[in-house]
C-alpha cells in the first residue's frame, strides 16, 4: 500500500448521511446510533493508519498528496478535489476524529430522549465530512467548501431545536455573522488567484515570495482578508457575538462543533497559510493584538456569566484568542498544540457540563446548582481535570500549551501581549473555579423538581469523559518544555512551520528566563483559583459585596460589554433600514414598475390592436381581397 | 373563333362577382356559391389561355380545380350543416363569437 486512502475519511461520514437519509426511520435509534458513530470511530480508524503511514516517512516526505479528481479546469486555474496529509493536517483530522468519535458516543446517550434522533446525527455526520474536507483539503477551494459546509451545519445545529424562537435566532445570527468572515475569506482567495494564478495551497506558497513583496500592501491585505475570515469562524473581536448565542444548540453539540473542532478552523487556516502571514509583519501584529484582546475581553465576560454554558462559551472565544495570540507572535505551532489540548478539555467540560444539565433536568444557570460532588461523582471528577487543565495548572495539558503561548509572546519581543495574556490566564482560573465551585461544592440551591430527578449519567455518557479527562491530563506531555531542539509536537510540526521564504527567526530563551515566565504563569493560575475559592467557597460574602461596590462594572460584563446591543444599534438597525428602504423604494416602485410598465405597455397596445378582429367573417374577406388588389396594383404598376 | 380578350373578360366579370358575393352577402350559402363563381371563372380563364397556346397543361389544371372544389364543397357543406345545427343561422353577421 502506497496511499494511505485519505479520501476514505471524510467519505465514510459522507456514506453514513447519505445511507440515514436512504433508509430514514427503518434503522431505528439503536441503528441510528451505531451507523452515525460506527462510520466515525471507523474514519479515526483510517486516520490513524494514514498518520502513523505517514510518521513511518522520513521528515522531508511528510507531505502526501491524494488526486481524487479535477473539479474544475478554466483556463489556466484549475482546481482539484484532492487531500493532503502532513503533519499539521495529521493533528487536525486525529482531533477532529477522536474527538468527534468520543462525541458522538456521548450523543447516542445525551439525544435519546430527543424526538428528532434521527435528524441530529444527521446534521454531525455531515459535519464532520465537512470538517474532514476542510482539514484534508490541498487547496483553499476544497477548504472553503469545508469551510462553508462546517457552517451550514453549526446553523443546522444551533437551530436544531427550531421550535425554540430563541434557537432559530442564534442559527440565523452565527449563519450571518460567519458570513461575513466567508466575504472576507473569499475576497482574500481571489487576491491569491489574481497574484499566482492559483490557490493550490504547494504552489501559492511556493509562488507568493516572488509575486509578493515581503510586507507590501498586497500581501497585508491578503493576510488580513484571509484574517477576517478566521475572525468569523473562529469568532474573534470583531465577529465574536454569535458563539456565545450558539449555546442554543445541543450540548454536544457546542463540545464538538463550538469548541472542539469548527472554531479552530480558523487558526488551522492560518497556521497552513503562515508562509503568507510571515510575509506580512503588519497583519501578524494585527492578528496578535485582536488575539490578546479578545482572550482578555472574552474572559472578564465570563468572571459574570450565570449560564453554564455561556461561562464555557466565553471561556472559548478567550482559549481561541490564545492561539491566535500564539499564530501572531510566529508560534503557529503553539497555536495549533493549544487546538490540540483545547479540543481535549474544552470538550470534556462542555459534555461535563451537558451531563450536569442532563443530570438537573436542564437546567442551566449556576445559581441554582451547586453541592452536585456526591451525586455526579464521575462527571464530578472529570470535570475537575478539566478545569485544572484549563486553569494552567501544572503537570495537567492545558498548563503546557498556554505556556508555550505566553513563553513566545515573550521571547519574539511582544512583552504587552504577554502581560495581557497573563492577566487572562489568572482570570480563566478565577472563571473556572468559580464554574467549578458554584456547581459542584457548597450548598445545594436546586430547584425541587430538578433534586427530584437528580441521577448520574449512562455510561455511554460517562465513557466519553473518562477518555477525555486522561487526554486532558495527558495530552500536554507531547510538549515538554525544556528539551533540545524544540519537544516531540514542535518537531512534528516542524516540516510544515518551516517551509516557506520568510521564516520568523526563533528566539530561544534561557532556561533562567524560561523558568522564570514558567513560575509566574503558574503563580497567576494559582491566585485566580485561590481568589476564586475564596471569593464563592470560603467566604461567600466577598463576591456579592464585590458585585455591589463594582456594580457598574458588574452590568457592563453582565451584559458583554453591551455589544450586541452596539452592533445591533449601528449595524443591525441601520443596516434594515437600508434594506426597507431598497424593499419599498428599489424593489416595489423602480423594480416592480419597471417589470409592471412592461407589463401594461403591452397590454394598451394589445388592447388597441385587437378591435381589428371583429369576428365578421365578411370583414376579413374584404381585408383580404384589399391585399389582393394592392398586391396586384404593387406588381402591374 | 371567339377572341382571347372576350373570353378572359367574362372570367374577369364572373370572378368580380364572385368577389363580391363574398363580401356582400349574409347567407353562408350563397358565398359558398359565389366561390364557387370565382373558381370557375379561373378556370374559364385557364381553358381560354390553353386553346390560345395549344397546350394542355391549362385543360389538365381544370380537372385538378373542379375535383379540388367538389371536395371543398362537401367539406364546406357540412361544415354549414353543422353550423346551423349548432345556432340555427346560417348568416355569417350573426356568427362572431371570435372578436377581440
Amino acid at each position: 500500500m502506497r496511499l494511505p486512502l485519505l479520501w476514505i475519511i471524510p467519505a465514510l461520514p459522507l456514506a453514513a448521511v447519505l445511507l440515514n437519509l436512504l433508509l430514514g426511520d427503518r434503522l431505528g435509534k439503536r441503528g441510528t446510533a451505531l451507523l452515525a458513530c460506527g462510520s466515525v470511530i471507523a474514519a479515526f480508524g483510517f486516520a490513524l493508519r494514514a498518520v502513523l503511514h505517514l510518521a513511518g516517512l522520513p521528515e522531508a516526505e511528510r507531505h502526501l498528496i491524494e488526486f481524487a479528481w479535477t473539479w474544475m479546469r478554466v483556463g489556466d486555474f484549475s482546481a482539484d478535489v484532492s487531500f493532503l496529509l502532513d503533519p499539521l493536517s495529521a493533528v487536525m483530522v486525529l482531533v477532529v476524529t477522536g474527538v468527534g468519535s468520543l462525541i458522538h458516543v456521548y450523543a447516542t446517550g445525551y439525544m435519546s430522549h430527543d424526538p428528532s434522533f434521527r435528524r441530529f446525527f444527521l446534521y454531525l455526520n455531515l459535519f464532520m465530512f465537512a470538517m474532514l474536507t476542510l482539514v484534508l483539503a490541498d487547496n483553499y477551494l476544497l477548504l472553503f467548501v469545508g469551510w462553508e459546509g462546517v457552517g451550514l451545519c453549526s446553523y443546522l445545529l444551533i437551530g436544531f431545536w427550531y421550535e425554540r424562537p430563541s434557537a432559530a435566532e442564534a442559527g440565523k445570527k452565527a449563519f450571518i455573522v460567519n458570513r461575513i468572515g466567508d466575504f472576507g475569506f473569499m475576497l482574500g482567495a481571489f487576491m491569491l488567484v489574481a497574484a499566482t494564478g492559483s490557490l493550490n495551497f504547494d504552489r501559492v506558497f511556493a509562488a507568493a515570495p516572488h509575486v509578493f513583496a515581503t510586507g507590501g500592501a498586497a500581501i497585508t491585505l491578503t493576510a488580513l482578508l484571509m484574517f477576517l475570515g478566521a475572525t468569523g469562524k473562529s469568532a474573534q473581536i470583531p465577529l465574536f457575538t454569535w458563539l456565545p448565542d450558539a449555546m442554543e444548540g445541543p450540548t454536544p453539540v457546542s463540545a464538538l462543533i463550538h469548541a472542539a473542532t469548527m472554531v479552530t478552523a480558523g487558526v488551522y487556516m492560518l497556521a497552513r497559510s503562515h508562509v503568507l502571514f510571515e510575509m506580512s509583519p503588519a497583519a501578524m501584529e494585527v492578528v496578535a493584538v485582536i488575539g490578546a484582546a479578545t482572550a482578555l475581553m472574552a474572559a472578564t465576560i465570563g468572571l459574570a456569566q450565570n449560564d453554564i454554558k455561556r461561562v464555557l462559551a466565553y471561556s472559548t472565544v478567550s482559549q481561541l484568542g490564545y492561539m491566535f495570540m500564539a499564530c501572531g507572535v510566529g508560534a503557529f505551532g503553539a497555536g495549533i498544540f493549544h487546538v490540540m489540548t483545547h479540543a481535549f478539555f474544552k470538550a470534556l467540560l462542555f459534555l461535563g457540563a451537558g451531563s450536569v444539565i442532563h443530570a438537573l433536568s436542564d437546567e442551566q444557570d449556576m445559581r441554582r446548582m451547586g453541592g452536585l460532588a456526591p451525586k455526579l461523582p464521575w462527571t464530578h471528577a472529570t470535570m475537575l481535570v478539566a478545569t485544572l487543565a484549563i486553569a494552567g495548572v501544572p503537570l495537567f495539558s492545558g498548563f503546557f500549551s498556554k505556556d508555550e503561548i505566553l513563553a513566545d509572546a515573550f521571547a519574539s519581543g511582544h512583552y504587552g501581549i504577554w502581560a495581557v495574556g497573563i492577566v487572562g490566564a489568572a482570570l480563566t482560573a478565577f472563571y473556572m473555579t468559580r464554574l467549578y465551585v458554584l456547581t459542584f461544592c457548597g450548598a445545594p440551591r436546586l430547584t425541587h423538581e430538578a433534586e427530584h430527578h437528580l441521577h448520574e449519567s449512562p455510561p455511554s455518557m460517562i465513557a466519553p469523559l473518562v477518555v477525555l479527562a486522561v487526554l486532558s491530563f495527558i495530552g500536554g506531555y507531547v510538549g515538554m518544555p525544556f528539551q533540545e531542539g524544540g519537544h516531540a509536537f514542535a518537531r512534528w510540526l516542524r516540516p510544515v512551520m518551516e517551509a516557506g521564504e520568510v521564516v520568523v527567526p526563533h528566539h530561544e530563551l534561557s532556561h533562567g528566563a524560561e523558568w522564570a515566565l514558567l513560575a509566574v504563569s503558574v503563580v497567576v493560575a494559582l491566585i485566580g483559583i485561590g481568589g476564586a475559592l475564596q471569593a464563592y467557597l470560603v467566604v461567600p460574602g466577598i463576591a456579592t459585596s464585590l458585585r455591589e461596590r463594582f456594580g457598574g462594572l458588574h452590568r457592563l460584563l453582565e451584559h458583554k460589554y453591551w455589544v450586541d446591543e452596539v452592533y445591533d444599534a449601528f449595524v443591525v438597525r441601520p443596516f434594515m433600514a437600508a434594506s426597507q428602504w431598497l424593499w419599498r423604494v428599489w424593489d416595489s416602485l423602480v423594480v416592480d414598475g419597471l417589470v409592471n410598465g412592461v407589463g401594461y405597455t403591452l397590454e394598451l397596445g394589445s388592447g388597441m390592436l385587437k378591435l381589428v378582429q371583429t369576428g365578421f367573417v365578411g370583414t376579413y374577406a374584404l381585408w383580404i381581397a384589399l391585399g389582393v388588389i394592392a398586391l396586384v396594383l404593387h406588381f402591374t404598376r | 373563333m371567339i377572341p382571347l380578350s372576350w373570353l378572359i373578360g367574362l372570367s374577369a366579370i364572373v370572378f368580380t362577382i364572385g368577389v363580391v358575393g363574398v363580401l356582400v352577402r349574409r347567407n353562408a350559402l350563397v358565398i359558398f356559391m359565389s366561390i364557387e363563381l370565382m373558381l370557375n371563372a379561373a378556370n374559364l380563364a385557364f381553358v381560354a389561355f390553353a386553346s390560345e397556346m395549344k397546350s394542355l397543361d391549362g385543360q389538365v389544371f381544370v380537372f385538378f380545380v373542379m375535383t379540388v372544389a367538389a371536395a371543398e364543397v362537401a367539406i364546406g357543406l357540412a361544415i354549414i350543416v353543422h353550423l346551423f345545427r349548432l345556432r340555427e343561422t346560417v348568416f355569417v353577421d350573426e356568427i362572431h363569437l371570435l372578436k377581440g
